[in-house]
């Protein structure tokens, strides 16, 4: 893994065609975590990205495999650290479907406005962070404004603001907050009044415009071939959200648009996201008055074990199709697990479209591409 | 399309193909040559699968199992299982990555894991694990230790210092 990336210390010892290596990460301000990407330069042109991966890697699918089914849902919250509520509603359903677990309506309301709000709070840091790599710091406070308002609804409900691990097979840990249908509309009010503002200050900012259109540009069948999905893949026309052809939770009892764009560039995934938190709070609307009483957590058994066999369910989070197989023999823990990480595809595909770019290109290419490293390594 | 038109438009090109409904979505066991042929036969016209959502290897301790995951991006709703059988010591089994782009990372990983190597991958290294792990490997292979290899997804991996047994 090291061979290929030391530091090139004399300036003359250049490759054949004058190219440079250089290593990006993995310290380094705009990868947002632990990615090392080895780029071959010439001039400020780039021939050629390799991801080298692994700084993070736990191994958490060989860990699952000696963890019972109610523990392994608490490791899957370390993956996609951003969107731990979408992570652990996979793990849940998948149980669910596996025993035929009935799961009360009240729970079913309930996380699917959780995961409504992880999306919010997971596009927010995204813009922040990415206008920030672009040069733009303001921005990153007025998202982490709203942001805040959602971490602080998470710390109400269960306690933590990021790894949440609050919903288990059968439906809730615990029953919602008193406050937490007020608490949530406060939210909604503000940021409805306050979305402009990103759009004031990022969308129609003429520098940010023109360092990300036409920048990065990924085609339907590249997006399909590489097995894109989320945002990435709708801004290149593709329409792949898993709420609209597989839906969960109450996603099928809810009226929202899948935000489709075609120019597949990096200003493409920006509008993508953003008019997707819209959609969000479209959902969340419809929902929060009509969160149904009664229970909130199914009846199930102390020990669950799934019956022999394979099972594979989908979820869409906020990078994209989050997906979870397992194999089992009958027992209390998984024979084999796999988690389909989104932002593993839509890594691969960096290559082939940042290539041929400058290198100052390449941040609002990754940027948008919203990579979360430990989702990546699992 | 119907699994029953799906299972009979494949055992025009795979006669002995075996099938299994019992699961969510229709598995198909094929042998691991057949593997490529029927692959291009289900991207192209009429059933274009050309969506390869998840990839990844099984160790049953007797043999290993390749898992493919496919869909169609014109109708979603169509999902289907493939699955091939190969030797533990010794697997062995064509890439996919001209078909679909993204096989290209899912099999370093596969072959970083469980030792599987792809014929025809334009860039069969590691990616997650160190390269030193598949050097020492190629070492102990020389050597005659024909039963160690660093496959840390394999049932029978043992790394007494990372590894905590319950």
């Amino acid at each position: 893994m090291y061979n290929q990336t030391e530091i090139i210390k004399d300036t003359t010892d250049l490759g054949p065609d004058g190219e440079l290596v250089i290593n990006m990460g993995p310290q380094h301000p705009a990868t947002h975590g632990v990615l090392h990407l080895v780029v071959t330069l010439n001039g400020e042109t780039i021939k050629k990205i390799e991801p080298h991966l692994g700084y993070i890697h736990r191994s958490i699918e060989k860990m699952c495999e000696r963890l019972s089914y109610r523990q392994f849902i608490y490791v899957t919250s370390r993956m996609d650290y951003l969107s731990s509520h979408i992570n652990n509603t996979a793990c849940a359903l998948l149980i669910e479907k596996g025993m035929q677990i009935e799961v009360p309506e009240r729970a079913k309301v309930v996380r699917t406005i959780l995961n409504e709000l992880t999306r919010i709070a997971s596009h927010e840091l995204w813009i922040g962070a990415m206008a920030m790599d672009l040069g733009a710091f303001t921005p990153f406070f007025y998202a982490f404004r709203e942001r805040e308002m959602i971490t602080d609804i998470m710390e109400d409900t269960c306690g933590a603001r990021l790894t949440m691990n609050y919903i288990v097979p059968g439906g809730l840990m615990y029953d919602i907050h008193p406050n937490f249908q007020t608490k949530v509309k406060a939210f909604v009010k503000q940021f409805k009044e306050k979305v402009t503002e990103y759009e004031d200050l990022v969308t129609g900012n003429i520098i940010f415009q023109s360092r990300t259109k036409g920048v990065g540009v990924l085609t339907a069948e590249d997006a399909i071939s590489y097995g894109c999905s989320g945002p990435v893949a709708r801004a290149s026309g593709v329409s792949c959200d898993m709420r609209k052809i597989a839906p969960y939770d109450a996603y099928d009892r809810v009226e929202f648009d899948e935000v489709i764009e075609t120019a597949g560039d990096s200003f493409a995934r920006y509008i993508v996201r953003v008019k997707e938190m819209n959609q969000s709070i479209r959902i969340i609307e419809q929902l929060i008055d009509n969160i149904p009483e009664g229970e909130f957590v199914g009846k199930t058994k102390n020990v669950l074990k799934l019956n022999k066999g394979e099972f594979y369910q989908r979820v869409e989070t906020a990078r994209g199709e989050f997906g979870v197989f397992i194999v089992s023999e009958g027992g209390t823990t998984p024979y084999r697990i796999k988690f389909r990480s989104p932002g593993f595809s839509n890594l691969s595909v960096l290559n082939h479209i940042a290539k041929g770019s400058k290198i100052g290109d390449l941040m609002a290419t990754m940027g948008t591409l919203d990579l979360v490293i430990p989702d990546i390594d699992r | 399309m119907t699994n029953e038109a799906i299972k009979e438009y494949i055992t025009q090109h795979a006669p002995d193909a075996t099938y299994d409904e019992t699961g969510e979505w229709l598995n198909i066991v094929v042998e691991s040559n057949q593997l490529k042929p029927l692959a291009a036969v289900l991207h192209g016209q009429p059933m274009q699968m050309d969506f390869l959502f998840c990839l990844t290897c099984v160790d049953y301790t007797t043999h290993l199992t390749m898992v493919y995951h496919f869909t169609a991006t014109k109708d979603r709703s169509m999902n289907i299982v493939i699955k091939t059988n190969l030797d533990r010591a010794n697997p062995i089994i064509e890439t996919l990555c001209d078909i679909w782009r993204t096989a290209e990372f899912h099999e370093r990983e596969v072959f970083e894991m469980f030792g599987v190597t792809f014929l025809h991958h334009p860039d069969l290294r590691n990616l997650i694990l160190e390269e030193e792990t598949a050097i020492a490997v190629d070492e102990k292979k020389e050597g005659g230790d024909e039963k160690k290899g660093y496959w840390p997804l394999r049932k029978d991996f043992e790394d007494p210092i990372n590894m905590i047994k319950l």
